[in-house]
């Protein structure tokens, strides 16, 4: 076990001094200006920290000491796909031909740039299965509403704008889905799960009715199994004349060994942050490129990159297009890295990502059966998804009380409480980038745990114990809210 | 491949632990005929080396800022990111950890967080400020949005002084959520009319230094928005608060903008990162995520993800937004930056960029361009020319200059007009090659 023993860092503006600076600035060498002349008013007072270079790292580097990250160890969250970030993706992304070009100069300058693009489109169409790809989207619930768009688009193109207004959604879906769905101004309806976590087709029979524009599915289903009736379910939606949407949080599971576009979605959003490994970032830059089939092409965001024969162009005349659901290219730096990553795979490579990734999944499940039974008992997909529900029965302890046992064995905590329809869920995504013996330490720490759980409950309920902080007082937080630090008040001069 | 670590012997220890003899069975739940049963049609994976070289020859096919003189800003700009930020938003803790769910192993980007909330709140003059948001086009329909849910008005009106691809993006938001959008044209290049802004207007937006890099009057916009009950929305570049007044103190109730200038390379457009802050009693309509300080059960402070019953994961159909991943690197780099240069260097940086400007403004006025607005600048101004500006600007390019952004896309009507971006990076030695390169084009 690792004890944090690093006191308390203070904030950055409790190490403030006047007259110090953290850089040495490039100056102008033109003439200087009567600045009140050529603006107008000048800002009287700015509250920026004043710090010297070597502090400022200072109180990073140790602000790093209290986080955790992939390379700190490992971070099973389900759902998230928290593989390994190659270095080199790093390196080429750095590269200054990359950094240091702007989108909106001349096309004809930045031929690599448009070739990366391209690239990339090109591939993700070959491992997803569908016609075309925008890499606009910048985040995977920024995919998942522009892909709503488009579908809102289609109807309205064949005059059905007005009377589909439902999009339906199970009941296992990402919290994403919804609020993605309400921002496009549709009403949700909820499609409930079956007793072997598949979709229940007899239920969504009955909701599909014309006034449904689409229904939004994650496949493999955040239960981590893989709809055995997809191809029923895409042909129902069909006949209703619906649009089906495929989130692709799950597409690890899928790689180089099956491709929703022949499953038969009309629309996907991928997280290249997930299954492509651009780094996670403490919680961004996501990066949510989205593939479509042939009749929502006209739909897409401008411009579409394309292949032309002379040479790749920037299609902006689309006068179906949607129009912009981002001021630029979306997060191109982040697609260097997926294409780095997608090209040191290669054919031969590519499908060992799901296989791994499955192989992973299925050993967690198969070692933590006697503790932890999964919901369903079938085999699974990328993830597993396993219910603690006997913890709470025998003495109180919940899901949550394990997850944050975990961080005391020196293991980030895995997804819990979700999906929402499996008591006390304990969502664990390996990804293909973890070991046997990680898998094996920290099936080891769960086994433990769960032992603990029936022994000495109290030691569940106060972790963790091992980290600068405990357990959070997350209704203090929101009673005194307190999200801005200000400089102390000086004190009052007493009238006399 | 070396991302993969398992070896046969493990493959086969852990098919026996499943009890099942290949990984192929645990696919059968995948039907037969979705099986992929010929590898993708994509080209052979590449050894690091020969990857390296092959994105190598990519980048430099491009033409960048470290091999023409910039003046093309337009939102994003050339400008100096310290060292320090690339030194700390590359390592591993940070760059490789995901969202704060579990603040006891997050005290390090949560306190990172908060104390971004403070300076950007500080920057704009705001009470307030979330983690960030995707960029600034984004966050400015974001703010739209929020504004229509606060006056239960549908009515957006926004400046054609407002950047044309933000615009863009507000109208496919907009039209998404069933909102309408009527633009106010600026033809002496600032916002003077305030004619749509009217009883049915959730909200007015105009940018503080406007793409044409025009200083608006924000005491005029204030009290068009107060007089028609619209709340006033400004997006505002974060460099200028260095030397401007802030938004805050003219009475906005939004403030949002591009971070891209404070510590994020231009990167073709992305990643970049959105800045959103407002009044203290927006706070419960905020998108995203904010963090905020309390105390753990022994009475230790600590960070944590607050006000969670308005994102997507708790509240569903009924979230703020559906925002859920948003910048939190770029917000670190932008962390990074603020501190690193602190409130002389901003000042500085904002200093530097309005001499370079007004220099930029004599050397290309004696070469032959005329300057269209005559209004107070910051850090950019629309050239007109004796000839069409696409023209020029390539021929510029030829001579190792990337003169700036031609309007005529944009603003019919204003094909012979440049819009030129001065950062503190450029020299005066730069500025006069210009100015001669220019004189020598149009003539």
């Amino acid at each position: 076990m690792i004890v944090k023993t690093v006191p308390t860092p203070s904030l950055i503006f409790e190490k403030s001094s006047p007259g110090r600076i953290g850089c040495n600035l490039p100056v102008a060498d033109t003439p200087e200006v009567d600045l009140e002349t050529v603006l107008g008013p000048i800002r009287q007072s700015l509250d920026l920290p004043e710090v010297a270079e070597l502090d400022l790292l200072r109180h990073f580097t140790n602000l790093s000491h209290i986080n955790y990250g992939i390379e700190t160890g490992f971070y099973p969250l389900g759902s998230c796909t928290m593989k390994y970030n190659p270095k080199i993706n790093e390196r080429t992304a750095g590269l200054t031909g990359f950094t240091h070009i702007h989108p909106m100069q001349p096309a004809a300058t930045v031929p690599g740039a448009l070739e990366v693009l391209a690239q990339v489109q090109d591939i993700l169409c070959e491992v997803t299965g569908f016609d075309a790809i925008s890499l606009q989207p910048l985040a995977g619930a920024h995919g998942e509403l522009t892909c709503l768009m488009l579908i809102k688009a289609f109807h309205e193109s064949r005059g059905e704008g007005e009377s589909r207004r439902v999009v339906l959604v199970p009941d296992s879906a990402h919290g994403t889905n919804p609020a993605s769905a309400a921002l496009v101004g549709y009403t949700v309806k909820s499609v409930p799960t079956n007793a072997e976590g598949n979709t229940d087709i007899d239920a969504l029979k009955g909701l599909l009715n014309r006034d449904v524009a689409a229904i939004m599915l994650t496949n493999p289903s955040t239960l981590g199994l893989f709809e055995p009736n997809i191809e029923e379910i895409c042909r129902l939606v069909h006949e209703r004349g619906a649009q089906i949407f495929c989130d692709g949080a799950n597409m690890n599971a899928m790689v180089g060994t099956t491709r929703p576009g022949d499953h038969g979605f009309d629309c996907m959003h991928l997280n290249l942050h997930k299954t492509f490994s651009t780094p996670h970032g403490g919680g961004g830059p996501g990066c949510g490129a989205i593939g479509v089939k042939r009749h929502l092409e006209p739909f897409l965001p401008v411009p579409v990159v394309r292949r032309s024969d002379g040479g790749i162009v920037l299609d902006e005349q689309r006068p179906l297009s949607i129009g912009k659901v981002a001021a630029f290219f979306g997060q191109f730096l982040m697609e260097v890295r997926a294409l780095t990553y997608l090209m040191a795979f290669g054919r031969e490579g590519l499908p060992e990502i799901s296989r791994h990734a499955v192989l992973n999944a299925n050993y967690v499940k198969a070692r933590l059966r006697e503790v932890l039974p999964a919901a369903h008992d079938r085999p699974c997909m990328h993830e597993c998804v396993l219910t603690a529900e006997r913890y709470k029965k025998q003495n109180g302890v919940r899901a949550l009380d394990i997850s944050k046992r975990l961080i005391d064995y020196g293991f980030h905590p895995p997804t819990n409480y979700f999906p929402l329809i499996v008591p006390e869920a304990f969502m664990i995504e390996p990804t293909e980038t973890e070991s046997k013996d990680t898998l094996d330490a920290f099936c080891d720490a769960l086994i433990a745990i769960c032992a603990e759980a029936s022994d000495d409950p109290e030691l569940l309920k106060n972790a963790p114990t091992t980290q600068i902080v405990g357990r959070l007082d997350e209704a203090a937080a929101v009673k005194n809210l307190d999200v801005r630090w200000r400089p102390p008040a000086k004190p009052e001069v007493e009238a006399v | 491949m070396p991302y993969i670590p398992h070896t046969e012997a493990d493959r086969r220890r852990m098919l026996a632990e499943i009890g099942v003899d290949s990984i192929d069975d645990l696919l059968r739940e995948i039907p037969e005929s979705l099986r992929l049963r010929d590898p993708l049609d994509v080209p052979s994976g590449l050894d690091e080396h020969n990857l390296f070289l092959y994105l190598f020859d990519l980048a430099a096919k491009n033409l960048s800022s470290a091999k023409l003189t910039w003046f093309l800003g337009a939102g994003l700009y050339d400008r100096y990111i310290p060292a320090t930020v690339g030194a700390v938003i590359s390592r591993g803790e940070f760059l490789t950890a995901y969202t704060p769910y579990q603040p006891e192993l997050s005290q390090g980007f949560l306190q990172s967080i908060y104390e971004f909330q403070t300076m950007v709140a500080e920057l704009y003059g705001m009470d307030v400020a979330n983690a960030s948001m995707y960029d600034g086009s984004t966050s400015m329909a974001e703010a739209a949005l929020l504004a229509c849910g606060q006056t239960g008005r549908s009515k957006i009106v926004v400046s054609q002084a407002v950047h044309p691809a933000y615009r863009q993006v507000l109208s496919t938001y907009a039209w998404a959520s069933g909102h309408r959008v009527a633009e106010v044209a600026a033809p002496a290049g600032d916002t003077t009319d305030f004619s749509a802004v009217d009883g049915e207007a959730a909200c007015l937006i105009v940018q503080y230094p406007n793409f044409f890099g025009i200083i608006e009057d924000l005491a005029a916009a204030r009290a068009a928005a107060t007089e028609a009950g619209a709340l006033l929305i400004v997006v505002a570049d974060p460099i200028a608060m260095g030397l401007l007044p802030p938004p805050g103190q003219f009475g906005a109730d939004i403030v949002v903008g591009e971070g891209q200038p404070i510590g994020v390379a231009m990167g073709f457009g992305g990643p970049l990162v959105g800045l959103f802050a407002c009044r203290q009693d927006l706070i419960r309509r905020l998108p995203g995520r904010i963090v905020g300080r309390t105390h753990d059960h022994q009475g230790r402070p600590g960070f944590t993800m607050t006000l969670r019953t308005r994102e997507q994961d708790i509240r569903r159909e009924k979230a703020t937004s559906n925002i859920c991943t948003n910048e939190a690197l770029m917000a670190l780099a932008a962390t990074v930056y603020l501190i690193a240069v602190g409130k002389n260097g901003l000042r500085s940086v904002a200093e530097s960029t309005v001499r370079n400007t007004q220099y930029a403004i004599r050397a290309l006025t004696s070469a032959g361009g005329r300057v269209r607005f005559e209004r107070r600048v910051f850090g950019e101004f629309v050239l007109d020319l004796p000839k069409p500006a696409v023209q020029v600007r390539d021929a510029l390019i030829e001579q190792g200059i990337m003169a700036g952004l031609p309007l005529g896309d944009t603003y019919p009507g204003l094909e012979n007009s440049l819009l030129v971006a001065l950062t503190e990076t450029r020299s005066r030695a730069q500025i006069d090659d210009y100015g001669r390169k220019l004189a020598e084009v149009l003539n």
